[in-house]
């Protein structure tokens, strides 16, 4: 348990953070585009001490047999132990499917990427995009920070020359081709201690707080993901209330990454 | 999205493919107690969807680093037999199963008075004999009823279903097409004495609205899951009580 709870605890009574925060402010929110010339597309997202490297990468393979004519999008997280004492190496434990899957989700979900326009040959060839996610300092909230990270990596990402006749990626050939998103999917998530809620937990809250709620919205208001965690629970009112503040919060974040983004293009 | 094979219509005529209402459940049969050598056990199904969940514990902890001091340590595996999809899966944990796994977890640790059990291990273990859609809902479900069963103290039962949107209409406790054509899956579980929410997942496109309408249709429909749970819990301990007597 941590040592900070007690303290956390108090202060939400009075609507206070331990830092000094807002219930519903953020911190600092930096996004470098393209920090990695190797990856097709990257991005490193800092949220206050929390930070995230995300990397796009290209390929072509065979689609699955039920969409044949759709590209292929495979989210992965790395939680390497360079990033915190809490993790050990080795293969993605549940901690790191979790963190994955939901990132994907909200991607896949909100239609942002077409994925027909991905398809080379029906049922031969396909685009085969992996975003890659590695952590490498975690101060809470990596959800947010990899998501923001992810969508950052695909809107920068450009594609590796096809070659038509010998059917394979030079993939030392970069074309100026880029990945249209049609909107920018944004995740937030939430904390739950006692009964008050707050945005953007970092890692001394990560540890004190019940539970946590990731919600992805659209820029149209629809909303595309969802995420329940931890030992704690949620009223039907507080989800409601949730919902509306993920709107709120996923406009501020979203004209962040379009303003970050519009730097590097 | 359009994927090979899908059907044209998830709806027709009011009526979704396996002929239910919208906002009709399939059928719950719960049975208590299915597994002898087990702590606790379960079998539910819903619809053709069928689970067995086994509970062991609280037992002791093992690797004995992994105890927690102050309260049980509470482990929960979803796995999918390999004859229980169309195309057989292969056996042994994949992404989803590890997701399902942990949410699951998140899901039933809410309900159970971990505290009262410091140092010790509770394993839930569930296994998918026949999936055919709302395969977590129903291995909370009968998780749930077996942790009960196994005496573990409670708060409540943890009840749980899958809401959804095909054709553009709300429908509740989706089936495969819907799960695999339809435009979103939202699957709930709650403590259905308090209302709180112990798992909430979505994906898809949905409005504040429909999100709303969603949580009122599973809130209700938890209620006569939670009867059945109720149910078949007593129908256990009523008839053993009886037979003792004789």
């Amino acid at each position: 348990m941590s040592s900070y709870k007690n303290m956390i605890s108090a202060l939400l009574t009075k609507n206070m953070r331990y830092d000094g925060r807002s219930l519903v402010d953020y911190r600092q929110i930096k996004i470098e585009p393209n920090p990695i010339p190797h990856a097709n597309g990257s991005a490193r997202v800092q949220i206050g001490k929390t930070d995230v490297l995300v990397g796009v990468k290209f390929d072509v393979d065979t689609p699955f047999p039920d969409t044949p004519d759709e590209g292929i999008l495979i989210t992965n997280a790395e939680l390497c132990p360079i990033a915190s004492p809490d993790f050990e190496p080795g293969p993605p434990g549940p901690e790191a499917v979790e963190l994955a899957r939901v990132v994907d989700r909200g991607i896949r979900e909100s239609g942002c990427i077409d994925f027909s326009s991905l398809c080379i040959k029906p049922k031969e060839k396909v685009w085969v995009i992996f975003i890659d996610i590695y952590p490498i300092n975690d101060d809470g909230n990596l959800f947010d920070a990899a998501a923001l990270g992810a969508v950052a990596a695909l809107s920068l990402a450009r594609f590796p020359k096809y070659d038509e006749s010998t059917e394979t990626v030079q993939f030392k050939e970069i074309t100026n081709q880029k990945l249209k998103l049609k909107d920018f999917p944004i995740l937030t998530t939430f904390a739950k201690l006692d009964k008050y809620l707050f945005v953007d937990y970092d890692k001394k809250e990560e540890q004190a707080m019940d539970a946590r709620l990731s919600i992805a919205t659209l820029s149209n208001g629809l909303y595309t993901a969802m995420q329940k965690g931890g030992d704690g629970t949620f009223s039907r009112e507080e989800v409601l209330n949730l919902i509306d503040l993920a709107k709120i919060k996923g406009e501020e974040l979203r004209s962040i990454l379009k303003k970050e983004i519009g730097k590097g293009g | 999205m359009t994927k090979a094979g899908a059907p044209a219509h998830l709806i027709v005529n009011g009526k979704r493919l396996d002929g239910r209402l919208p906002e009709q459940m399939r059928d719950v049969e719960v049975k208590v107690g299915v597994i002898p050598l087990a702590d606790g056990s379960c079998m539910l199904k819903l619809g053709e969807t069928q689970v067995i969940a086994a509970v062991y514990g609280p037992r002791e902890v093992v690797p004995k680093h992994m105890a927690l001091q102050d309260k049980a340590y509470l482990e929960c595996v979803y796995d999918m037999a390999a004859f229980s999809t169309t195309d057989r899966a292969r056996p042994g944990p994949s992404r989803r199963s590890v997701e399902i796994s942990k949410i699951m977890r998140d899901a039933l640790a809410p309900a159970i008075f971990l505290e009262k059990y410091p140092r010790t291990k509770i394993d839930v273990y569930v296994e998918v004999i026949n999936a055919c859609a709302g395969t977590r809902t129903a291995a909370i479900n009968a998780a749930a009823v077996a942790l009960a069963d196994a005496g573990i103290e409670m708060k409540d039962l943890v009840t749980a279903i899958a809401c959804g949107k095909a054709d553009g209409k709300i429908v509740l406790d989706l089936n495969e097409a819907e799960d695999n054509y339809g435009e979103a899956d939202m699957p709930i579980a709650l403590m259905p004495r308090t209302k709180q929410i112990t798992l909430l997942q979505m994906d898809g496109q949905l409005t504040k609205e429909e999100i709303n309408k969603m949580l009122e249709l599973a809130f209700s429909a938890c209620e006569q899951i939670y009867a059945k749970q109720s149910a078949a819990l007593k129908e256990k301990y009523i008839v053993e009580e009886a037979e003792e007597e004789v």
